[in-house]
């Protein structure tokens, strides 16, 4: 029995380094390689010796697929390909391929330069990695050998994010990355189309919430940094240089524009410029309403939003302030939180997950006092906010998704363990499909039972066809055709025509049985009665009385005979062939109970 | 599997295709080179052409001098120019499902087809191609609503009348179907009903078809299609180059083993030679300019415009002419140099990269930031007040009947010093340049057509060896000016098929074979038996559903159980149904292990009498007779249904079953 396998090797009942494999009609699969933003040690990576502990990964792989360049997807990439070992194609979308190696560089250099790590990638072999990339292009199937085919969706959670169908034959699996099922100021919905897959791979981010509109989550998040700024406060956004840094200066840029507010935004990094020049060139990636107004307005072109200088820190007065990363774990962001965290008068606004054992993490939990490098405690007495700006769909989102796909089996990734068990109920009960939720290391299988294409031969399918519309066809109705097996093409076609390219003959069986009947009359007359009294009982058949005096039932030919001894009785010769066999057997014994007395 | 040809034009095609249950529309091109029969539409007052002399026939009758003027020798149409649509006529189009776009120039035509003809389907075509044909819609719409000309002739078009005019008008074909331009709510309209579709992109058209753009390597997003089920493939090539320019290479190795091949859009200009051109026109384009000339270049707003300002971003410097200005002049100039950036991934792989730099694709944004390119929507506005001379001025039309060409040819065509050089090889550039004749400015022909030659077709044609070629008539015969040149034709075997306009085609394919799907259960169900090493067969009685054009085989259903004795029976119920088919048998029966079987199954008496063709048992007992021969056995009893069906299972033991 053909069955599909996974394995998280990352992802699995957690958010971070996400990796899973798939096995799939005998084509192993791995999809995103990331790292893991809570640890620092071994765990931050996922285990790729689980795949192989001796050989080489390119012989155990087919391909890998990226599905955006955040790090926690495609982090571990240039461990993976260059330190422990893949040549084989690694396919994503082309925005993911030219933000990627950026973000890559950027974790690398606050790895080795910052924290000082030894035995990390270098940037060559980030560059090395990305020459094993082909960029795949929205819906266009890409053919990764003969059998295994993949497309890309697209997915709406960051510029260029993007889901996977990942096909061979018949059986189909789809990966969806994150994904975000509202259009926001910048990026469209993810979509898919009703392609039925043996199993959906979604993540689970927002298991169990459901969002409050997005128009109130906004409104909210400009009243919060307006009342800041208004009394003289700094607000302090960590983002990730990509992605909702582009939403939220949309954002407020629009709002500072219509309110004619004066205190200063600043971007930190110089990646900012940079990174919206992207956005610039991808514009068929973000929403409809970007791409209809690029000529006359790009969107991504800011007027408020200025490049941030450390020394601006330290300056009086109110400002917003986005920084990286995201979840204060390290860099800029972490460094001006440091000097901010004082004030009661501050704020900072978390606009996305956090995961766990970064300070993000640590202060939206409610702790207020933080350790922090060499012994040093810190007070947090800034107002702290959380804002769900992610774009990853909520419960509502992805049920909406699971419909849209319409798989036989789901299975939960990309979420905490305890969220997903509810989710995995919410599915079960209402799409009556299997949910699973594997953690890592965990191999979920799943046995399908694919379908056979042959080729049959049009003469037969028209004949069937054909038949099949007769008015009478309330009884299901029997195809009967032959399938020649050559090598491993397959044809069905008519009995004819299958013995005519064997070179075979055909076998004629016949039956000739000899009925009795005591007429005295002639034998025209006996055959004369038969016909009337077959053509009565034998509505839908076609009898008929021929002129040498036999009577015929579709193909069976009846003839009446004197008998040799005895003058009174009649033998009637029945013969049919094989073919007729039913209803040439059904006649003798109908006519065996002799006929109707003429009236 | 029929061909239904719109469209005469061979590189403005617009065919139909009927195929298994689908009638798929390839391309929508809009012939308009009907155009050159009217009179320039100046965007400003020209007393020249005003005063043009109206026409009159030999005997002087002048009846026709209003709608008719004569310029040097040529008579022209003096009203709304108006353009030559495909045949509406010869299929019933709004039977058309789905209408498959190739590139941009090919789509001219689509507001007439989808607007006008019932159209209700569905319209296949890539981004690029959507952004930018709307733009040059966009350009053509624009360039005739704002020149609004009250005169719109017809005595002309009358049969009587048309036979008795000069050549060219006397020729022109199907003038009576001739229509004005279109508006931007049918173009709006139009345009509404495209489906995006990617490169390599999979389209399931009703179950039956599919269909899969391929990159062509001729414009942004431009692509060819191959159509087709899991047993027939056809090809369809519009408009393809294998030259490096701005666009994606053309994907040869997807176009292999096509039943068939429908070949369209080669060069217009197989004798010339694109880079040479190039060449041609930068050499022109500097000497016009230092002896203080301007030069003028017709041209569409989007396609070649990419690579002329590329080459001269690199030519510029090197040439002395980085004070000279450059202006691009088109109510889209600006939305054609902003979409060029944003295509990234439509293009060829130099350009890709680029943008992982991140830099624009294309070196005009450069041109743009120093100021050497400036672009303008018309030459009402900003750009009089910026009109520097000598200038190089890039605008349309290129038919040179309407839009800001039409003002600098009546500005410039007085002066010697002048030039307009003609790189677009949609128009013959001396019928253009009639109306204005006669001219001072210097004309200078360098039609640049990246799309296929005659040599590479014939190496792509063996290259991907399709069954058969089907391509317009004017492939398969030399160019008419050129009749010596044999090499100007496409060369296969078998020989190509050509058609014409208002053709209908059978193209020659069977179709044999379709796909079915046998269930799991079925074919667990199934004994295959190797009959011949290599050869395996299994019988199949299975019931057959089809929905969606998807044919799948299901195992027969159970037997009914007899439903209790509720119901009266009828004595139709027992007749049974003739319909039911049995296999067919093959093989034959050796007589003397039949009679051994027959006595293994309790059966004396038996006697076997050789016959001419085989043999007879005779089973004495039981007055039952069987003849045996090679090809038949035939059991003649009486009516005894147990011995009957004894002797029938025996036979059937040495028969194969079919």
């Amino acid at each position: 029995m053909p069955e599909i396998r996974v394995t998280p090797l990352g992802a699995g009942q957690d958010v971070g380094r996400s990796c899973i494999l798939v096995s799939i009609g005998g084509k192993n699969v791995m999809l995103d390689c990331g790292m893991h933003m809570g640890f620092s040690d071994d765990r931050r990576f996922p285990d790729f010796s689980y795949i192989t502990r001796n050989g080489r990964l390119t012989d155990f792989l087919d391909c890998v697929i990226i599905s955006h360049f955040h790090l926690d997807h495609c982090g571990a990439l240039p461990y993976f390909s260059e330190m422990v070992g893949y040549d084989g194609p690694i396919y994503m979308t082309q925005p993911t391929q030219a933000i990627c190696p950026i973000l890559l560089e950027d974790y690398r250099k606050i790895a080795v330069d910052k924290k000082g790590e030894a035995n990390f990638f270098t940037s060559q072999m980030i560059k090395d990695c990305m020459k094993k990339v082909v960029a795949v292009h929205l819906h266009q199937t890409v053919q990764v050998d003969d059998e295994l085919e993949i497309k890309a969706y697209y997915a709406g959670h960051v510029l260029g994010a993007a889901m996977f169908q990942i096909k061979v034959g018949s059986e189909s699996v789809v990966y969806t990355g994150d994904y975000n099922m509202t259009p926001d100021r910048h990026l469209g919905a993810a979509w898919i189309d009703k392609c039925r897959p043996n199993l959906l791979i979604t993540e689970s981010t927002y298991a169990t919430t459901i969002r409050d509109s997005k128009r109130c989550r906004e409104r909210d998040f400009l009243k919060k940094v307006h009342e800041t700024v208004e009394r003289g406060g700094k607000v302090l956004i960590p983002v990730f240089a990509l992605g909702r840094a582009q939403e939220l200066c949309i954002l407020l840029e629009t709002f500072w524009e219509r309110m004619d507010l004066k205190a200063p935004i600043y971007f930190s990094t110089g990646l900012t410029e940079k990174a919206n020049h992207y956005y610039k060139l991808f514009i068929p990636w973000t929403n409809q309403k970007i791409r209809k107004t690029f000529v006359q307005r790009n969107m991504f072109e800011f007027k408020h939003i200025k490049a941030f200088d450390r020394a601006f820190a330290d300056s009086p007065g109110p400002m917003v302030v986005f920084a990286t990363p995201g979840m204060l774990h390290a860099g800029q962001s972490l460094q001006i939180f440091r000097k901010w965290a004082g004030s009661e008068r501050n704020m900072v606004i978390m606009p996305g997950y956090c995961v766990q054992g970064t300070v993000g993490h640590k202060i939206l939990s409610g702790q207020r006092k933080l350790e922090m490098e060499g012994r040093q405690v810190l007070e947090v007495k800034m107002q702290v906010e959380y804002m769900s700006f992610s774009a990853h769909a909520d419960a509502k989102g992805i049920m909406q998704l699971v419909g849209q796909a319409e798989p036989e089996n789901v299975l939960l990734v990309h979420g905490e363990a305890k969220k997903m068990e509810f989710l995995k109920q919410k599915i079960e009960q209402e799409f009556r499909v299997s949910c699973y939720m594997p953690a890592n290391g965990e191999t979920v299988t799943l046995s399908t039972s694919p379908s056979i294409p042959v080729g049959i031969s049009l003469g037969l399918l028209k004949r069937e066809m054909a038949q099949g519309l007769l008015p009478d066809a309330k009884k299901p109705r029997l195809l009967h055709g032959t399938l020649i097996m050559k090598d491993s093409n397959f044809r069905l076609v008519s009995s004819e025509q299958a013995l005519k390219e064997l070179g075979l003959s055909e076998h004629q069986l016949r039956f000739t049985c000899r009925v009795h009947l005591h007429d005295t009359r002639k034998e025209q007359e006996t055959a004369l009665r038969v016909y009337s009294h077959l053509k009565s009982v034998l509505k839908d058949h076609c009898v008929q009385h021929l002129p040498d005096g036999s009577v015929t039932v579709e193909s069976i030919l009846i003839q009446a005979a004197a008998h040799s001894e005895d003058p009174s009785t009649k033998v009637l010769l029945v013969s049919w062939t094989y073919q007729d066999e039913e209803l040439g057997s059904y006649l003798t014994s109908l006519l065996k109970k002799g006929l109707p007395q003429a009236s | 599997m029929k061909l239904y040809c719109l469209s005469g034009h061979p590189t403005l095609p617009c065919n139909v295709l009927k195929f298994k249950s689908t009638t798929i529309m390839l391309d929508c091109g809009l012939d308009m080179t009907s155009t050159l029969n009217f009179l320039p539409l100046p965007l400003v007052q020209s007393p020249r052409l005003s005063n043009l002399p109206g026409w009159s026939l030999k005997d002087g009758n002048a009846f026709l001098d209003k709608e008719l003027k004569e310029c040097s020798g040529h008579v022209f149409v003096d009203s709304v120019p108006e353009f030559c649509l495909p045949e509406t006529e010869l299929i019933d189009l709004s039977t058309v499902d789905v209408i498959l776009i190739s590139n941009y120039h090919c789509m001219m035509a689509l507001p007439y087809i989808t607007e006008h003809t019932g159209f209700t389907g569905t319209v296949y075509a890539t981004e690029p191609t959507v952004q930018i044909g709307r733009l040059l819609m966009e350009e053509l719409v624009n360039f005739i609503e704002r020149v609004p000309k009250a005169q719109s002739a017809s005595l002309w078009k009358n049969k009587d009348t048309q036979r008795l005019l000069p050549s060219p008008l006397k020729d022109a074909v199907e003038v009576s179907t001739w229509r004005r331009c279109y508006t931007m709510q049918e173009v709006n309209s139009a345009l509404s009903k495209i489906q995006l579709v990617g490169y390599s992109q999979k389209i399931e058209l009703f179950g039956a078809v599919q269909v899969t753009p391929l990159s062509s390597g001729y414009a942004l997003g431009s692509s060819n299609w191959i159509i087709q089920s899991h047993y027939e493939k056809v090809s369809y090539v519009s408009g393809s180059s294998l030259l490096t320019t701005h666009p994606q290479p053309m994907d040869q190795a997807s176009l292999k083993n096509s039943d068939v091949l429908i070949l369209t859009g080669l060069t217009q200009i197989p004798t010339a030679n694109p880079d040479g051109m190039v060449g041609e026109f930068c050499s022109n384009l500097a000497l016009t300019v230092r002896n203080g000339g301007n030069v003028l270049v017709p041209c569409y707003p989007s396609g070649v415009i990419y690579d002329l300002l590329e080459c001269l971003y690199q030519y510029i410097d090197s040439a002395g002419l980085s004070s000279i200005p450059f202006y691009f002049i088109s109510p889209v100039a600006n939305s054609s140099l902003e979409f060029s950036q944003i295509f990234a991934e439509w293009l060829c792989h130099n350009k890709q990269t680029k943008v992982y730099l991140p830099e624009p694709p294309f070196p005009h944004a450069e041109l743009i930031q120093t100021n050497k390119l400036k672009h303008y929507p018309s030459i009402h506005g900003d750009f009089s007040n910026d009109f520097r001379q000598p200038c190089v001025v890039f605008t349309g039309h290129p038919s040179l009947r309407f839009g800001d060409v039409v003002h600098f040819m009546e500005l410039w065509g007085k002066s010697s010093l002048n030039t307009v050089i003609f790189t677009e090889p949609d128009f013959s550039y001396l019928e253009a340049l009639a109306p204005y004749q006669p001219l001072a400015m210097k004309c200078i022909y360098c039609p640049i057509d990246t799309r296929l030659n005659f040599i590479q077709v014939s190496k792509l044609l063996k290259e991907v060896q399709p069954l058969h070629v089907v391509c317009p008539e004017q492939y398969t015969q030399p160019p008419p000016a050129q009749s010596h040149r044999v090499d100007l034709m496409i060369d296969c075997q078998p020989p190509a098929m050509s058609y014409r306009r208002a053709e209908v085609l059978a193209l020659p394919f069977r179709r044999r074979y379709e796909k079915i799907e046998i269930m799991p259960e079925l074919a667990d169900s199934l004994v295959p038996m190797e009959i011949k090493p290599g050869i395996s067969l299994a019988t199949v009685s299975a019931v057959l559903h089809t929905k969606d054009n998807k044919h799948v085989l299901q195992p027969p259903p159970r037997p009914a159980q007899p439903t209790g004795g509720k119901k009266r029976k009828r004595p139709s119920d027992d007749i049974p149904d003739c319909k039911v088919l049995k296999p067919l048998l093959s093989g034959s029966i050796p007589v003397e292990q039949f009679v051994q079987t027959l006595e293994k199954h309790g059966f004396s008496d038996i006697k076997v009498e050789d016959t001419a063709k085989g043999h007879i048992v005779l089973l004495q007992e039981a007055e039952t007779l069987i003849q045996i021969e090679e090809d038949s056995t035939h059991i003649i009893c009486d009516n005894d249904e147990v011995l009957r069906v004894r002797l029938r299972d025996l036979v059937l033991k040495f028969l194969q079953k079919f």
